[in-house]
């Protein structure tokens, strides 16, 4: 491990401060963005005067979180459409609006590999990326995992290569779904900051230590103005504590290691503890969720059901598509259908038990997967769905459509369609095609 | 949808369509508005056609896809209305603001929209004007709002100097006031 540590750690601290500076410029949206992040404004809704209501982007959104929960190391390498979370936290460092240490990597395999030895010595430790750099610290995401170091990752969603793209889909956090991270996926920028403090709780808490990625739709969600509401900084840091590592690599009276050969002996118990902290993290997550809840007056959970109660067809769905099929859902009642929807706020851990129960009562399921896992099964979310459902003992008829690959939009009209579709499934008693796709030139 | 107004901008890269979707979803915000602004990405470079959309409501807004079926169309750039449809799902109801030094009936014959109301306002020129440079995207806000009284103009106003204050400092900050309110003086409506 040390040995590809990028640059020189002082190991003397408590507190891992580690310096190394590079500068990259992704400089793809050069002058469409001249953010100034020390001029946010700030402003009260008139209706709402005790909350703050600002207007961020979702990558604004990501770097406000971070900004007040002031982590000890921040490392990353701008990538579109992550870059403004990058350039908005170095100038909240530069700032001296945090104390962080910020170090600017040679590369996104650097980015993490610099998150794992900061992590190991106890600091609170962030990173970003979006697909490539995502799959460029491939072989250190792991690393993080298994070491079980709670790292915090706010991910913006995108394509990846190759055809070259810029544009949101899932294939890059849904490829690191096996490597032990637990995943959050956002509606909106409001989740994006919200899941943001939220990961950092859920991250260190005792019972799980995992790193936890929360992903957004790129472009879409990281992108769009909204109006997001910002809690006190003192209330931030409160709800996520400070942070101690019991057993850290710089705590020379007590020596440990990390990351050691581990063969044949202990390797497969090492990787069972691993899947017990995952279970734990199902069971634990909604404790840290409902601390949230009380904290913030939010209503967060595993999941999230939509109009499903009485439902008789239903969509699954992940991020910025929820809000669309919300509306869709809407609309569709108010014509009479009994139309629901189902969001998994976690898709890492899988909360197979909440999903299945509520999505028990409905006739016919659509899964929208925004990535293609070519397995000629469908994609991640639905194969997962289904074989969750395969021990229910009332369990609904299901169909996949892969949708939105590199950016393509997805309207009401498409998501209108998939409803129709649900309703002939329903009539017929029976599944016509199992995998399709949506908005696709055939 | 109609309790949401949805605003679509077409320009061209670095005439600030993007920021002008912006501003006035931030001066509704102010007005205690639920808001979304939001460009749309292509390749981007200065002078390629873009699109950015702006979405008020009085409701929290769900929806995250580009708006399809605006209540008003503002065109930054008078030379997209040769090569693109901007008038695409607008309604008969609907509004078109136009930067141009062409007439209402022209821009009505040019783009065949024959129902809404048309507004025009030759927004370049009181950039160059003004400010020297051609940056129609402030002087449209206030022709815009002419049209329709989104916001009252003195939050955009007070929103823009928020914004570019710092950022370009006060006489630029001024020539952009002065911009907004002159178009809105100016903009000829039909």
């Amino acid at each position: 491990m040390r040995e590809r540590m990028p640059g020189k750690m002082h190991q003397d601290e408590t507190r891992c401060k580690a310096v190394i500076l590079t500068t990259h410029f992704n400089g793809w949206h050069g002058i469409y963005f001249k953010l100034n992040s020390n001029n946010m404004p700030t402003k009260t809704k008139q209706k709402e005067k005790t909350k703050n209501i600002v207007a961020l982007t979702g990558d604004q959104a990501a770097s406000e979180a971070m900004r007040q929960i002031d982590p000890d190391v921040v490392a990353a390498y701008p990538i579109t459409p992550q870059t403004e979370i990058v350039m908005n936290f170095s100038q909240f460092v530069d700032d001296g609006k945090v104390s962080t240490e910020m170090i600017h990597v040679e590369s996104e395999h650097s980015a993490m590999s610099a998150c794992v030895g900061s992590a190991v010595s106890g600091a609170r430790t962030m990173t970003a990326t979006s697909a490539n750099g995502l799959a460029l610290m491939w072989e250190i995401v792991y690393i993080a995992a298994s070491t079980r170091l709670p790292i915090v990752m706010p991910v913006v969603n995108r394509a990846l290569s190759a055809p070259i793209n810029i544009h949101c889909d899932h294939s890059d956090s849904m490829g690191a779904r096996d490597s032990g991270w637990i995943q959050i996926y956002c509606e909106n920028a409001q989740e994006v900051y919200e899941n943001v403090i939220v990961a950092v709780k859920v991250a260190e808490h005792k019972k799980i230590l995992l790193p936890v990625m929360v992903c957004q739709d790129g472009f879409i969600t990281s992108h769009g103005v909204e109006g997001i509401e910002i809690f006190p900084d003192d209330k931030v840091k409160k709800f996520i504590g400070e942070y101690k590592l019991e057993h850290t690599l710089i705590d020379v009276d007590n020596p440990v290691t990390y990351g050691p050969l581990d063969l044949q002996d202990f390797y497969f118990e090492h990787k069972r503890q691993q899947s017990e902290a995952m279970k734990n993290a199902i069971t634990t997550i909604p404790e840290v969720l409902a601390e949230f809840n009380r904290t913030f007056g939010k209503s967060h959970d595993l999941i999230e059901e939509y109009r499903l109660n009485d439902a008789q067809i239903g969509i699954v769905a992940l991020s910025s598509t929820v809000g669309t099929t919300k509306t869709v859902v809407d609309e569709l009642r108010k014509e009479g259908l009994k139309v629901g929807l189902l969001k998994p706020r976690f898709f890492r851990p899988f909360p197979k038990e909440r999903i299945t129960k509520a999505l028990a009562g409905l006739k016919a399921v659509a899964v929208l997967d925004r990535s293609e896992s070519f397995s000629n099964e469908g994609g991640p979310l639905f194969t997962e769905i289904k074989a969750a459902l395969y021990e229910s003992a009332k369990r609904p008829l299901v169909t996949n459509y892969i949708y939105g690959l590199g950016g393509r939009d997805i309207f009401p009209e498409d998501i209108k369609k998939v409803y129709k579709d649900l309703e002939d499934i329903k009539k017929n008693g029976k599944v016509g095609s199992l995998v399709n796709y949506l908005g696709v030139r055939d | 949808m109609k309790d949401l107004l949805e605003i679509r901008w077409h320009g061209r890269g670095g005439q600030g369509a993007k920021t002008a979707a912006q501003f006035l979803a931030e001066a509704a915000l102010e007005l205690g508005k639920y808001i979304q602004a939001f460009p749309e990405y292509g390749p981007e470079r200065a002078g390629a056609p873009i699109r950015s959309y702006t979405r008020i409501s009085d409701k929290p807004i769900n929806i995250h896809s580009p708006v399809t079926n605006p209540d008003v169309v503002a065109v930054v750039d008078p030379t997209l209305l040769d090569t693109i449809d901007v008038t695409n799902g607008l309604g008969d109801d609907g509004i078109l603001v136009v930067n141009t030094h062409e007439d209402v009936a022209a821009i009505r014959k040019k783009t065949n929209f024959k129902k809404g109301k048309v507004a025009v306002c030759n927004a370049t020129k009181i950039s160059l004007e003004i400010l020297k440079i051609p940056m129609p995207n402030t002087p449209m806000l206030g022709a815009l709002l002419k049209v329709r009284n989104i916001v009252p103009i003195e939050n955009l106003e007070n929103e823009v100097k928020k914004k570019f204050l710092k950022k370009i400092g006060q006489e630029k900050t001024d020539g952009n006031i002065k911009a907004i309110r002159r178009a809105h003086k100016e903009v000829k409506i039909g």
